[in-house]
C-alpha cells in the first residue's frame, strides 16, 4: 500500500476506503472471509449503493466503516480514511485510530442508520432525549440547546416534535422509528450517512417515504450517502453509483443507470432477472369453473382485539366478504396493520372471528370441535413468514415435518420417514438433510422445509403468510417458482399474503387489496397495474421501479 | 398504570385470603387440642371446657374462621372467665406461653428484621452490582473470573458457617467489633450500626453473588443488542455504554429480585438471628414452634406471607416503573 501513504494527506473527499477486508475466525482455526478487498472514494454529496444478497459482505463493510468490528473476533485490514470537516484536521484512519479519534468520527463525520429500526433505539429512554444526548456529547451544548436541536431534527424528518419528543420508542411505528434514527444522524450534521438496509423492515409506502426523505436531505444538507441494500430496485432510484458485491468480492461497479440497464457481470444479470416485476407477462389463469360451489365462503368477517390504554379496541378485520374457488390462488396485499395476517389466520381457524362466518366446503368452520376439528386441520395449513422461528430449533427438520402426521395418528416410523423423505425431495431438498437442525440450513432451505411440513398432510387450502419476505431475491424467485409448481401438482387452493405487490402478482389469479381491516378491491392479477382504487394506486406508486431493459 | 396497580392489589388480596385460610388450618392440622395447649398441663375438665369456650373452639369452623378474620380488622374481645380482655385490631390472639398479645410481640420484633433487611440490602446491592459491572467490563478476563469465583464461593457457603467465621475473625481475633446484640436505632444510632454490621455482612455476602451474576449477565446481554450498537456508532465511550446504558437493561430484573429478597429477610432471617443472637421474627418463630405456641406461629406465618406478597407487589410495580414497555399492559 505504499502508493497510498501520500494520498492520505491529499484526501479531499470526506471518505475513502482502500482494500477493506473483513474476516471472521471459522471452524478449526480457519478463516471466513466476509469482505475481500473493497475500495472506493466518496465525494461530497455523492450517493453510493452497495448491493448484494446475504453473505455478500455488505453489512460487514458497513460496520467496518465506523470501526464497529472492534472488540469482536473479526479481523479488519485495509484503510478507511475519513477527512474531518474541521480545517486543518488530520485524516483519521478508522482502522488504526485510537479510541478518542474514532469516537469523534463516529456519528459526527459518519453517521449510521440500521436495518432494525424497531430495536435500534434505547427502549428505556424518550426518543427526543436520545437525540439530544447524542448532540450534547459531540457539541458540548447545554441541555436546553441540545433539546432544541433535537426537536428541529425531528421536525426535519417529519415527526411532530411538540407531540412526540417525549414518546418512548415502543410508541412509534417502524417507519417513525427509522425517521427518529435519521433525526439522530441529522442532529450531528454528518458529512456521510451510512444507511444499512434502512427500509427492509418497512412497508412499501413507508419505504418510499424514507427513500424520498434521504434524497431530500442529501440535497438539502449536501451530505454524502452510502445506501446498503439487497434490493437493486431500492438502490436504483436513490444513488448515483453502485457496487455489486458477491461473497465478499466486488463483481460490478458503475453508474447506477448503466449497471441496471446494461449489467456486465452474470451475477448482476441474475440478480436483476430475479426481481419480480409488476409488468412481467403472467401465464393465462385457469378458467374458473363457476358451476362448482366455492371452496371457502367468508361473510362479514370481523376480528377485534381488546383495547390498549385509552385507545379504542382494535378492529384488525372489519367486515370482509370473500369467496375462494377450488384450485385458485388468491393474493392478499396491504401494509402492516391492514389486517391481512389476522384474516389469513382466521381462514385456517387459528384466530377466532368476533363476528361473521367462514364456510369451508359448505360447512361453517367454527362448528368443529375436538376430534372433528383435528381431522379437518388436515385440510387447512399455514406457512409462516419466518421459518427460522416457526420450525422447532431443537428438532431435526425431518421430525418437524413428520409431526403433523403423528398428530393425525400415524405411528409407523418407517412409513413416516418414507413420506417425509418423499416430501423433502418434492420441495427440492436432499433427504439427507432429514436430521439437520433449522440453524444448519440456509433461509431458502428452511422455507422449503416449512412448505414440506404444510404439505405433508395433503391439505386443500394453504395460507402462505409472507412466505418469501425474509429471503434474498434469487432465493425468493426459487421459492415462488416452487410454490407455483406445487400448487398445480397438489391441486392446492392458495392464499398468498405479502406486502410485495410484484411477488403476489406472480403467484395469484386474483388479488385482494386490504386497508384498515377491509378489502378495498379484488381484481384479476393481470389487471393490477390498471387498478382504479386510490389506495391500490398509492401502493403501486410506492413500488421502487427498475428501468426497462 | 392505575388499572395495573388496582389489578395487582386485588390479586394480592386474594392470595392473602387463601393463605390465611391455609394458616388457620394449622390449628386443626397440628396434633393435640389447642385448648389443652393453651390451658397448660395442670388443667382439669371444667377449666378445659371454659378455655375451649373462651377460645371459641366449641363453635363451627366457619364461625371460628370468621372471628379470626374479623378480629384482624376490628379486634375481638376474649371472655377469660374472670372478665373480658379486649384484643384490638389487628388482633392475632394471645400467646399460650406469655399471654402477651401476639400483635404486640410481632411489632416488638419487626424493627430488628427491618434493620437487618434494609442494611444488608444496601450492602448486597452495592457489592453485587458493583462487582457485576466490574466483571462485565472485561468479560472472561482475569478479573471477571476472579470476582465470579469469589462471589460463587460466598454464595455456596452456608450462612451459619459464614456467620461463625465473621464472628471469629472480627470479634475474637481482631476484636474490632462487639459480639452483636440488638440496640434500637432510636436508642443509639452508632451502637445500632456497629452491632448490626456483622449480620449485614453475613447476609450480604451470601446474597450478593446472585446480584453479581444477574448484573453481569444483564449487562452482557444488553451489550449485544441493537440499541447499544447505535450508541457505539454514535461515538459513546465503552465506559459510558456499559455503566449508563447497558446496566439499564439489567435494572428491572435486579429491582424485582431485590424486592423479593428484602421481603424474605423482613419476614424472618432465622439463621442470621440465631447465629448473632438477635431478637427478631425468625428467632421468635423457632421458639414458638418449639413450644407449640400456635397463636404466635400463626401470627408470624401470616405476617411473613403478608410481607412477601407485599414485596412481590412492589416488585411488579417497580418493573413497570423501570420498563416503559410494561406500562401499557
Amino acid at each position: 500500500m505504499t502508493q497510498n501513504t501520500d494520498t492520505a494527506a491529499a484526501l479531499g473527499a470526506p471518505l475513502r476506503v482502500e482494500d477493506l477486508r473483513v474476516s471472521f475466525p471459522g471452524a478449526r482455526g480457519g478463516e471466513l472471509t466476509a469482505l475481500a478487498g473493497l475500495g472506493f472514494e466518496l465525494a461530497q454529496g455523492q450517493a453510493l449503493g452497495l448491493v448484494g444478497e446475504s453473505g455478500s459482505g455488505k453489512s460487514a463493510a458497513a460496520l467496518a466503516l465506523l470501526g464497529l468490528h472492534r472488540g469482536t473476533a473479526a479481523r479488519v485490514d485495509g484503510r478507511v480514511l475519513v477527512r474531518p470537516r474541521a480545517a486543518g484536521a488530520e485524516v483519521v484512519d478508522v482502522n488504526t485510530a485510537d479510541e478518542r479519534a474514532l469516537r469523534s468520527v463516529r456519528g459526527r463525520e459518519l453517521a449510521m442508520i440500521f436495518q432494525e429500526p424497531l430495536t435500534s433505539l434505547d427502549p428505556y429512554r424518550r426518543v427526543g432525549d436520545q437525540i439530544a444526548a447524542v448532540r450534547r456529547m459531540h457539541f458540548g451544548e447545554s441541555r436546553k440547546e441540545a433539546a432544541q436541536r433535537a426537536a428541529e431534527a425531528l421536525e426535519k424528518v417529519g415527526i411532530d416534535a411538540a407531540g412526540k419528543y417525549r414518546a418512548f420508542p415502543h410508541e412509534f411505528s417502524g417507519g417513525m422509528r427509522q425517521r427518529a434514527l435519521i433525526a439522530m444522524a441529522l442532529v450531528l450534521e454528518p458529512r456521510v450517512l451510512v444507511a444499512d438496509e434502512p427500509t427492509t423492515a418497512l412497508d412499501v409506502t413507508v419505504q418510499a417515504q424514507i427513500l424520498d426523505l434521504l434524497t431530500e436531505l442529501r440535497r438539502e444538507t449536501g451530505m454524502s450517502l452510502i445506501l446498503i441494500s439487497h434490493d437493486l430496485a431500492v438502490v436504483g432510484g436513490t444513488v448515483d453509483e453502485v457496487i455489486v458485491l458477491k461473497s465478499g468480492e466486488q463483481v460490478e461497479r458503475g453508474p447506477v443507470r448503466k449497471v441496471l440497464t446494461e449489467p456486465q457481470h452474470t451475477y448482476t444479470q441474475a440478480l436483476l432477472a430475479a426481481i419480480p416485476r409488476l409488468d412481467a407477462q403472467l401465464p393465462e389463469p385457469k378458467p374458473a369453473d363457476d358451476a362448482k360451489p366455492p371452496l371457502m365462503r367468508v361473510r362479514g368477517l370481523e376480528v377485534t382485539f381488546p383495547a390498549k390504554r385509552g385507545a379504542a379496541l382494535t378492529r384488525a378485520v372489519a367486515g370482509v366478504d370473500l369467496e375462494l374457488r377450488e384450485g385458485e390462488s388468491l393474493g392478499i396485499v396491504g401494509e402492516s396493520g391492514s389486517g391481512k395476517t389476522t384474516l389469513g389466520r382466521s381462514l385456517v381457524r387459528l384466530q377466532q372471528p368476533t363476528a361473521g362466518t367462514i364456510e369451508f366446503d359448505g360447512r361453517p368452520l367454527g362448528s368443529w370441535r375436538g376430534r372433528e376439528l383435528r381431522r379437518h386441520r388436515r385440510d387447512l395449513q399455514l406457512i409462516f413468514q419466518d421459518p427460522a422461528s416457526s420450525l422447532n430449533p431443537r428438532r431435526g427438520i425431518g421430525d418437524s415435518i413428520a409431526e403433523p402426521l403423528r398428530v393425525q395418528g400415524e405411528k409407523d416410523d418407517a412409513r413416516l420417514e418414507a413420506s417425509v423423505c418423499g416430501m423433502l425431495e418434492r420441495v427440492g431438498l436432499d433427504p439427507k438433510l432429514y436430521h439437520r437442525y433449522p440453524h444448519q440450513l440456509s433461509g431458502g432451505q428452511r422455507q422449503r422445509a416449512a412448505i414440506a411440513r404444510a404439505l405433508i398432510l395433503r391439505p386443500r387450502l394453504v395460507v402462505c403468510d409472507e412466505p418469501v419476505s425474509a429471503l434474498d431475491v434469487t432465493t425468493q424467485a426459487q421459492v415462488v417458482a416452487l410454490l407455483r409448481e406445487l400448487r398445480a401438482e397438489f391441486e392446492l387452493t392458495l392464499v398468498f399474503i405479502a406486502h410485495d405487490l410484484a411477488v403476489v402478482r406472480q403467484v395469484s389469479d386474483r388479488i385482494a387489496v386490504m386497508n384498515a381491516g377491509r378489502v378495498v378491491e379484488i381484481l384479476p392479477a393481470a389487471d393490477l397495474a390498471d387498478a382504479q382504487d386510490p389506495y391500490t394506486r398509492t401502493l403501486l406508486a410506492a413500488v421502487p421501479e427498475l428501468p426497462h431493459v | 398504570m392505575t388499572v395495573f396497580l388496582f389489578r395487582r392489589l386485588l390479586s394480592a388480596l386474594a392470595v392473602l385470603l387463601a393463605l390465611s385460610i391455609l394458616v388457620y388450618g394449622l390449628f386443626y392440622l397440628m396434633p393435640g387440642d389447642p385448648a389443652e395447649l393453651a390451658c397448660g398441663k395442670r388443667c382439669d375438665v371444667s377449666e378445659l371446657a371454659q378455655v375451649r369456650h373462651a377460645m371459641g373452639l366449641d363453635r363451627s369452623i366457619v364461625a371460628q374462621f370468621w372471628t379470626f378474620i374479623s378480629s384482624l380488622f376490628v379486634g375481638h374481645s376474649y371472655d377469660t372467665g374472670v372478665g373480658t380482655t379486649w384484643c384490638s385490631a389487628p388482633c392475632l390472639g394471645f400467646s399460650f406461653q406469655s399471654n402477651e398479645p401476639v400483635t404486640q410481640m410481632l411489632l416488638d420484633r419487626l424493627p430488628v428484621d427491618l434493620s437487618l433487611a434494609l442494611g444488608s440490602a444496601v450492602l448486597w446491592l452495592a457489592l453485587g452490582i458493583g462487582f457485576g459491572l466490574f466483571a462485565a467490563l472485561r468479560p472472561n478476563g482475569l478479573r471477571d473470573r476472579m470476582t465470579t469465583l469469589v462471589a460463587m464461593t460466598f454464595s455456596a457457603t452456608p450462612l451459619f458457617v459464614l456467620a461463625l467465621l465473621l464472628l471469629i475473625v472480627f470479634c475474637v481475633w481482631w476484636q474490632v467489633l462487639p459480639f452483636p446484640t440488638y440496640v434500637p436505632l432510636t436508642q443509639d444510632p452508632g451502637q445500632w450500626f456497629e452491632n448490626l454490621l456483622l449480620p449485614w455482612l453475613a447476609i450480604a455476602l451470601v446474597t450478593a453473588g446472585n446480584y453479581l451474576r444477574l448484573t453481569r449477565a444483564g449487562v452482557l446481554e444488553s451489550l449485544g443488542q441493537d440499541h447499544i450498537r447505535t450508541l457505539r456508532a454514535y461515538g459513546y465511550s465503552e465506559r459510558r455504554v456499559v455503566l449508563r446504558h447497558a446496566v439499564r437493561g439489567a435494572l428491572p430484573t435486579l429491582a424485582t429480585m431485590a424486592a423479593v429478597d428484602i421481603g424474605g429477610v423482613l419476614a424472618g432471617a432465622v439463621f442470621t438471628e440465631s447465629m448473632f443472637g438477635l431478637p427478631g421474627l425468625g428467632k421468635l418463630m423457632v421458639d414458638s414452634a418449639n413450644n407449640v405456641d400456635l397463636p404466635v406461629v400463626t401470627g408470624i406465618t401470616l405476617l411473613a406471607a403478608f410481607l412477601i406478597i407485599a414485596a412481590n407487589a412492589v416488585a411488579d410495580v417497580l418493573y413497570a416503573v423501570l420498563d416503559p414497555r410494561v406500562r401499557l399492559a
